[in-house]
């Protein structure tokens, strides 16, 4: 048996992102002994990268924004497969959690009379992001991780949990590797809640860092976990495109809220072309009451540059494979034309943009506030993830949370924009609170299986052994997103996805024996060797729960069934492990039905 | 720009390392870590390498190329003379790990000395407070910072003089100077800036805010401002009077 560092918690926190660190802080204030573990350095979670901001009814801007339109429009977004008690708690919540971040220092851009200033963003009716310029992200994890350091939890940084360890059922710990030395590590836990954000990395043009290679969603599925909602992966419209080695970097959909617009080569603003039944009663018909829209003017309709991602994006394809793009295969994202609306334009852009403007001026050379950009949509976010019941955030295995992106429920078929940063503290705060109480009423610390963390550490070390005469590990990640790009994209076919589960067989098959050379000591290539594990479940639960779902909803198009069919409306998708190695059971769930009043709150917004 | 350029990329461990030269495709618009990620996927599987968002957001990528301190994600390869090899490597302030890789964990522990934020009792009964745009977006300037810890790299305090156990270098400076200015903040940090993080021994020689990628003007917003409450507690005559009696 390898040398290994054994620590013991209350409560094990998988990931360091908002959702990580509001739920450590919260079980440590309920008296728990908390551990973090994450990736990477303390602050460099994928919440640092957040632009836009943070969705809440706080009605600072607007006074007719509540709960009850925060809700109704995230289930409209999320085409009503959203787990409405987790939608309700997080319109009801989200404000308390925005003004908590402020009392820990968060200091967010200022309406005239000092309070919160929110944005508008897309599928949200009245303004509603609280937001700091186009940096929410690094504002809220450097708020959470300040007092967080104060709070007296034990951080593990640049360490990677492997495997989960079970005690008849419930989670008894995790084992894991330190990147520095490649020493493992095991931490005991009475509860552990998952936050590990995304998957974007299983797709080759992304947003989406290394690190989100969805480790949180295989340790929770080889736990024996349900997942659900796994087909609906969020593709952003509007990412970069060129040059080609920043493919896929977001551009903020603030750009968009600021009064962007979408054209084609023929300068077409085609947006305007095709707006859905459902959002016709809330989107301009016309330029200018676009335009006023972004301004505040309370009594115009958004722009239909603001319609749900999955839409925008979709229009983006269409417009490019109709050879309408942009040279280097996007569309046209135009801001600078504001000038002809707006005095002092150009340091209007700068205040309200400054990371884009940067972003665009040093990496592609282009000066934003004098020319249009060029986009194309980006893997982006998971709206599927690990089942949990809506209060507590546990999942289906005793003892075992999950929180932020690596949970599913709340923005069922496709996110609103905002929702996320929001989801993290609302729901981290849960899962850190029902954690700490199921710690508590847990007793005595489940004992470890050490027969296990024996296979898991041996497992790892394997790639050691084959040395470099094994598979390279980067090609078949290279692959992986390929056939993950090419076959599980925005448009989805029953042929192609059949051809990606194939492809995904054999790319399991490699990865059995990837190999590699160099020793432990921080080595990446041995790091991404270990990530293929968890990447290629996920692809695979994706692909599956694709094909089962035999419409068009959200985020998830399909080109043979391009409709939207009401029978599958009433079902989300769970997948879980089978009894057999290797064996994953896709199942149909009915959605519970939604209680009355909430089911009045919906028509009522309609 | 399309052709080979060499890159000369340190490679090592805390007991030994030396240079390696790496001879890679480049086309238009690549940034450093990009070439650092062919040479990894395709040369050097276990080269050591931080990175993260690819965006310069997220301050993971920190090196010092062509002995300058930079981001490599953001060092794009048109602006660097490709017909000499490219030198990469780890920053110098800090201890190597491996390869490209330093260890930063001293800055964490730094900042847990800093008392943290104390906010005055809200203005409204609701737990709200009232602030200008205007005052807020002094202190937005120092939030900014993506703690890159360049900046920490060419302090000479740290770099040449080694003084981490009494000095926290600027990045800790703009992290004291947010708190300090914050318009809810009501803690006071000036003995400890003078006494504890001997804020005395900066000479504002500027080299941190000039490689800051953020260009947060760390020396004239932050460091002379906390300069100047650390003078007025300790040296303004009429005070120290008031401290006697
Ligand atoms: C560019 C960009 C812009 C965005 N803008 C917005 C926005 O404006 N508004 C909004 O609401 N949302 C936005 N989002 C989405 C939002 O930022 C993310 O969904 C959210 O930050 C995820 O947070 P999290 O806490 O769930 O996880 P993350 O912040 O992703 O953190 C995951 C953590 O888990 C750790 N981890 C992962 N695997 C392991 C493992 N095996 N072992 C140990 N640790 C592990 C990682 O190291 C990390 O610490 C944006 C996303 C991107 C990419
Ligand atoms: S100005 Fe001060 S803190 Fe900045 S590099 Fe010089 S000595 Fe260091
Ligand atoms: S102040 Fe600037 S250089 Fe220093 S750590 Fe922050 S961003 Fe980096
Ligand atoms: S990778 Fe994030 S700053 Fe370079």
């Amino acid at each position: 048996m390898p040398e290994l560092q054994r620590f013991s918690y209350d409560v094990l926190v998988i990931g360091a992102g908002g959702a990580g660190l509001r739920a450590a802080i919260e079980a440590a204030a309920d008296g728990a002994k908390v551990g973090v573990v994450c990736k990477s350095l303390l602050g460099k979670a994928h919440t640092v990268m957040a632009e836009g901001g943070i969705a809440a009814a706080l009605a600072n801007v607007d006074d007719r924004d509540n709960w009850r339109v925060h809700f109704a429009d995230t289930m409209r977004g999320g085409q009503y497969l959203n787990n409405w008690r987790m939608a309700e708690l997080h319109a009801k919540e989200a404000p308390e959690c925005v003004r908590e971040l402020e009392a820990w220092g968060a200091l967010f851009d200022r309406t005239k009379d000092g309070r919160i200033l929110q944005r508008n963003f897309g599928g949200h009716k009245y303004p509603r992001l609280a937001h700091v310029g186009d940096r929410t992200g690094l504002e809220m994890i450097r708020t959470l991780q300040d007092h967080g350091i104060h709070c007296g939890m034990e951080v593990h940084m640049e360490c990677t949990v492997l495997d989960l360890l079970m005690d008849s059922g419930r989670v008894a710990g995790a084992v894991g590797y330190d990147r520095e030395k490649g020493h493992f590590l095991l931490w005991q836990a009475k509860a552990i809640v998952i936050a590990t954000g995304g998957i974007g990395r299983a797709f080759k043009v992304t947003s989406n860092s290394w690190e989100y290679t969805g480790d949180g969603l295989a340790l929770a599925y080889r736990a024996g976990a349900e997942l659900q909602d796994m087909e609906f992966v969020q593709f952003h419209p509007t990412g970069m495109v060129w040059p080609i080695s920043v493919r896929g970097i977001l551009v903020t959909e603030g750009v968009r809220g600021e009064g962007g617009v979408l054209r084609n080569s023929e300068g077409r603003r085609f947006m305007f072309d095709d707006i859905p039944d459902n959002y016709k009663s809330q989107t301009a018909d016309n330029e200018d009451e676009g335009w006023h829209y972004t301004q505040g003017d309370k009594n115009a309709r958004r722009p239909p540059e603001l319609l749900t991602r999955d839409h925008v994006a979709r229009c983006i394809n269409r417009e490019v494979k109709a050879g309408r793009g942009s040279p280097h295969g996007g569309v046209y994202l135009d801001i600078a034309w504001i000038k002809e609306r707006l005095p002092k334009a150009e340091e209007h852009i700068k205040r309200k943009l400054p990371s884009m403007y940067h972003q665009f001026m040093q990496l592609a050379d282009l000066d934003i506030t004098k020319e249009p950009m060029e986009v194309g949509p980006t893997t982006h976010y998971m709206m599927g993830g690990i089942r949990v019941d809506g209060d507590s955030q546990m999942s289906t295995v005793p003892g075992l949370f999950a929180a932020g992106e690596a949970a599913a429920g709340l923005h069922g078929a496709n996110r609103l924009g905002g929702n996320s940063l929001s989801d993290l503290v609302v729901f981290g705060r849960r899962a850190g609170r029902y954690a700490a109480e199921f710690a508590r009423n847990n007793g005595s610390a489940p004992s470890i299986d050490e027969e296990q963390l024996e296979s898991v550490t041996k497992a790892a070390l394997a790639p050691f052994d084959r040395g470099i005469s094994g598979e390279n590990p980067y090609q078949i990640q290279y692959d992986l997103q390929d056939t993950m790009q090419g076959l599980v994209g925005i448009v989805r076919t029953e042929s192609e996805m059949e051809d990606a589960l194939d492809k995904i067989t054999q790319l399991e098959a490699r990865a059995g024996n990837v190999g590699i050379g160099g020793n432990r000591q921080y080595n990446n290539g041995w790091h991404t060797a270990m990530d293929l594990n968890s990447m290629l479940i996920v692809s695979e639960a994706i692909t599956h729960s694709a094909i089962i779902r035999k419409e068009s909803r959200g985020a998830q198009f399909r080109e043979d069934f391009p409709n939207k069919d009401p029978e599958w409306g009433k079902y989300n998708i769970v997948v879980k492990r089978g009894e057999f190695e290797g064996e994953m059971l896709i199942e149909k769930r009915a959605i519970p039905s939604i209680p009355e009043e909430l089911k009045a709150v919906i028509e009522e917004m309609k | 720009m399309a052709g080979n350029a060499t890159f000369r990329i340190w490679r090592g461990d805390p007991v030994s390392g030396g240079f390696t030269d790496y001879v890679t495709p480049v086309e238009e618009g690549m940034v450093v870590l990009d070439a650092v990620h062919r040479i990894q996927a395709e040369q050097a599987p276990d080269l050591a390498v931080r990175w993260n968002c690819k965006a310069g957001k997220c301050g993971s990528c920190s090196a010092e190329i062509n002995g300058m301190p930079k981001l490599m994600c953001m060092t794009r390869l048109s602006k660097l003379n490709l017909n000499e090899p490219v030198t990469l490597e780890p920053m110098h302030t800090f201890p190597v790990i491996r390869d490209l890789v330093t260890d930063v964990s001293w800055n964490f522990r730094a900042k847990k000395t800093i008392k943290p934020f104390k906010p005055r009792t809200p203005d409204n009964p609701d737990g709200t407070w009232l602030m200008q745009q205007a005052d807020v977006e002094r202190v937005q300037e120092f939030r900014k910072c993506i703690e890159c810890y360049l900046c920490q790299d060419v302090c000479h305090v740290l770099r040449e003089h080694h003084k981490h156990d009494e000095f926290i270098g600027p990045r800790l400076f703009v992290y004291a100077a947010a708190l300090e200015m914050h318009p809810l903040d009501i803690e006071d940090r000036v003995i400890d800036l003078r006494k504890k993080h001997s804020i005395g021994y900066c000479n504002i020689t500027t080299c941190c805010r000039k490689v800051c990628p953020e260009s947060i003007t760390i020396t004239e917003n932050a460091i002379i401002p906390l300069k100047e409450r650390v003078v007025d507690r300790f040296f303004d005559p009429l005070k120290t009077l008031f401290h006697i009696i």
